[in-house]
């Protein structure tokens, strides 16, 4: 190992690296494994993103017009789990991978043959589920819920395979979330103690506590309803002594510590980005930690304002319609910690910025329409309709996505050495901006007004507000083409990126030079 | 310089394999709900699950002071031809007191069959003061093709019922079993031949 580490030229000479698709394939660099995860989750992105074009196609007009309404479930089924799975999470898994080591000055993530593998096993277990399209009788049309019995008793023979690929998904992320866990613990340089790490490695972490905690019991819930499918078990199936009921206990016993896990990271983003571009420390740090964390216990407690349809006892609606509300108060916290940075600062608005500050407010909206679900009275109005549709949209588009575009933007010059086209990226902005409400937010009033959600036609009484929100939703599409063609420009050239290309960013990262050279902080750094 | 780098860096294999067993513990977990849910539905009445075995009548109280509407609902599950109805809607019981309520099945189609009747009650709290003395739900139910039967279900309910409670309704879900059928049950097709 060289001796003169200090000198980044000479770090820059030991940049050898396999050429060709071996480097890719092979690649234990968190850098490269990096790339690879936030590439796959943009081309997930557009897959999904397809499927929700059909969805939208169809809505336009009442009427059955384009699809069969078995076709357009497997569209909304399919759908929700490639965005979920393909595309929010491997794109966090994959700022994970090059931004945490280099926030916290660490040569690499601590388990690099793993990291190679959690990555390349993706790819097979969305081919799994995508292929299952093309079955005789269709892929999965259940839901990304996958509720029982429409999973086990009336589904078709693709269940295996969703199984499957939900199992390697499963196993990805666990595997991601260990070697997070183990850099973060074991990897800090020294005199980076928990407590001047950066939020975005915060989050993380408690995300990858997360996700060890539940992942496992989604791999339960899909091994029963294979069993129960297959093999004559009988865990949701009362004839045999089962309850149907018990699998929407089991599976959002996962599925709400996951919502959390989907937005978490972003939490971390915003945090990092809100004070570079306002030149101020982050009001709070400590303050955020804690209320990360809160939240995260929390929402362990909480899965059953799923079901509050599902014929449970008052006293149980009470008690999770109250701990539900309480979730509101760190995530409060945060949200005034941010205005609280803002507050006084000398701001500017590159991109970054701005997806940030649509971030605050518009997640702000979802938080809002999502405390409006958590009252059980009117969740009984709200539940299954469209209204759940533009909450869960609000906070995982213009939540989760929009958080990770901002971080794009962000950590662009970092990664690639240029920065990006700032027009193209501004108009990127506004473009979505404008779009993603044209999308969303007329589906609150679908939803009050009652037009059930997952239903291929509707009343004749919801076809305005369909075509506006279809409008919407083709605005949006075609609007991330111009980031997709923002970032091949951003890789293949541009200005030249210096070191630390934000006048007001702090961390590690920035000062290594642009782009990143392929090993960094092999001598660990100081940390003040 | 590296090594003395590694030799300050704690043992990633210690939580490594702390962290597996989380998530071996957690898998393990997910399937213990089964069972936990069983019992916290059980002791709790969550979901309008009865016991499912007799309970025997010893109680020596009869409260005639009060009396609760006891509502019988039948329905078939997807595939199931049988015809399955009780034959009173309804009974006005004392709390404590011990009456018979007979089922009537039968099987129109030309095959024999296995049915199992599932309870429920409603308001699920109700479900933990409803005791059966004997219920057809407690076995597989055989009927020849062809062929109908009274299928009795005695019941009480526990004099420690809420005074809230004065209406509840029992209802039975019919499933198909032939092709999961018991052994038992087959060979009481065959005797009865």
């Amino acid at each position: 190992m060289s001796t003169v580490v200090d000198d980044i030229h000479h770090e820059e000479h030991h940049d050898h690296k396999p050429s060709g698709i071996t480097r890719w394939l092979f690649t234990t660099n968190h850098k490269d494994i990096g790339s690879l995860y936030l590439w796959f989750s943009l081309i997930m992105f557009f897959i999904g993103g397809a499927m929700a074009m059909v969805i939208r196609a169809e809505l336009f007009q009442p009427g059955l017009q384009l699809v069969e309404p078995n076709f357009f479930n497997q569209m909304t089924t399919v759908h929700g789990l490639i965005m979920v799975f393909g595309a929010v999470m491997p794109a966090f898994t994959g700022l994970a991978n090059w931004m945490i080591p280099m926030m916290i000055g660490a040569p690499d993530m601590a388990l690099p043959r793993m990291n190679n593998w959690s990555f390349w096993i993706l790819p097979f277990g969305f081919a799994i589920l995508l292929s299952s399209l093309f079955l005789e009788g269709g892929g999965p049309n259940f839901g990304w819920t996958f509720y029982a019995p429409l999973s086990t008793t009336y589904s078709n023979d693709s269940t295996a395979l969703f199984v499957f690929s939900m199992h390697i998904l499963g196993i990805s992320s666990i595997m991601g979330a260990i070697n997070v866990i183990v850099t973060i613990m074991n990897m800090r340089a020294p005199g980076m103690n928990y407590m001047k790490m950066p939020l975005f490695v915060w989050t993380w972490l408690i995300t990858a506590f997360l996700l060890i905690a539940v992942m496992p019991v989604l791999a339960g819930a899909v091994t029963m309803v294979l069993t129960d499918k297959y093999f004559g078990t009988s865990f949701f199936d009362a004839a045999g002594g089962g309850d149907p009921v018990m699998f929407q206990h089991i599976f959002w016993f996962f599925g709400h510590p996951e919502v959390y896990i989907m937005i978490l990271p972003s939490f971390g983003i915003i945090s990092a980005i809100i004070p570079a571009f306002t030149r101020k420390q982050l009001f709070g740090y400590a303050s955020m930690v804690y209320a990360t964390a809160s939240i995260a216990i929390l929402s362990f407690l909480v899965w059953a304002h799923h079901m509050f349809t599902t014929g449970m006892p008052v006293f149980a609606e009470l008690f999770f319609m109250y701990c539900t509300m309480l979730i509101a108060v760190p995530t409060g916290v945060k949200v005034f910690n941010w205005v609280a940075t803002m507050w006084r600062g000398a701001m500017t608005f590159e991109t970054p910025m701005l997806f940030a500050l649509a971030f605050v407010i518009l997640f702000t909206i979802g938080g809002f329409s999502g405390l409006m679900l958590a009252i059980t009275p009117v969740d009984f109005q709200y539940h299954d309709t469209y209204f759940v549709v533009a909450h869960f949209h609000y906070v995982l588009v213009t939540g989760a996505v929009f958080s990770i575009m901002a971080a794009a933007y962000y950590w662009l010059p970092k990664w690639t050495g240029h920065m990006y086209d700032e027009t193209l990226a501004k108009l990127h902005f506004w473009t979505s901006l404008i779009s993603v409400n044209v999308l969303f937010f007329p589906m609150h009033f679908a939803g009050l007004a009652g037009m059930p959600r997952r239903i291929p036609d509707y009343s004749i009484q919801f076809a305005d507000v369909n075509q506006i929100t279809s409008i919407g939703g083709f605005a949006f599409g075609l609007s991330q083409l111009i980031f997709l063609w923002l970032c091949i420009k951003c890789v293949r050239g541009g200005e030249k990126a210096a070191a630390k290309p934000w006048e007001g960013a702090e961390g590690l990262e920035w000062t290594v030079p642009s782009p990143a050279p392929y090993h960094t902080f092999e001598k660990p750094p100081k940390v003040e | 310089m590296a090594d003395s780098q590694q030799s300050q860096r704690p043992d990633n294999s210690k939580i490594v394999k702390r962290l597996l067993l989380t998530v071996a513990g957690m898998f393990a977990f997910g399937f213990a709900l089964v069972p936990l849910y069983d019992v916290f539905c059980e002791v709790t009445g969550f979901n309008g699950r009865t016991k499912n075995e007799a309970v025997a009548a010893t109680h020596q109280t009869v409260d005639k002071s009060r009396t609760v509407n006891v509502q019988f609902i039948t329905r078939n599950a997807k595939g199931i031809p049988w015809k399955f109805e009780p034959s009173v809607k309804q009974v006005q019981v004392h709390p404590g007191e011990v009456r018979v309520v007979n089922f009537l099945a039968g099987n129109p189609t030309s095959g024999d069959m296995v049915a199992q009747a599932i309870p429920s009650v409603a308001p699920a709290e109700a479900s933990l003061y409803l005791n059966k003395v004997e219920c057809f739900c407690f076995n597989q139910q055989p009927l020849k093709a062809g062929d109908n039967t009274e299928m009795p279900m005695q019941f009480y309910l526990d004099p420690e019922i809420p005074d809230h409670i004065t209406t509840l309704t029992l209802s039975y879900t019919l499933y198909d079993m032939t092709a999961n059928a018991t052994a038992e049950t087959l060979a009481q097709l065959q005797t009865t031949e």
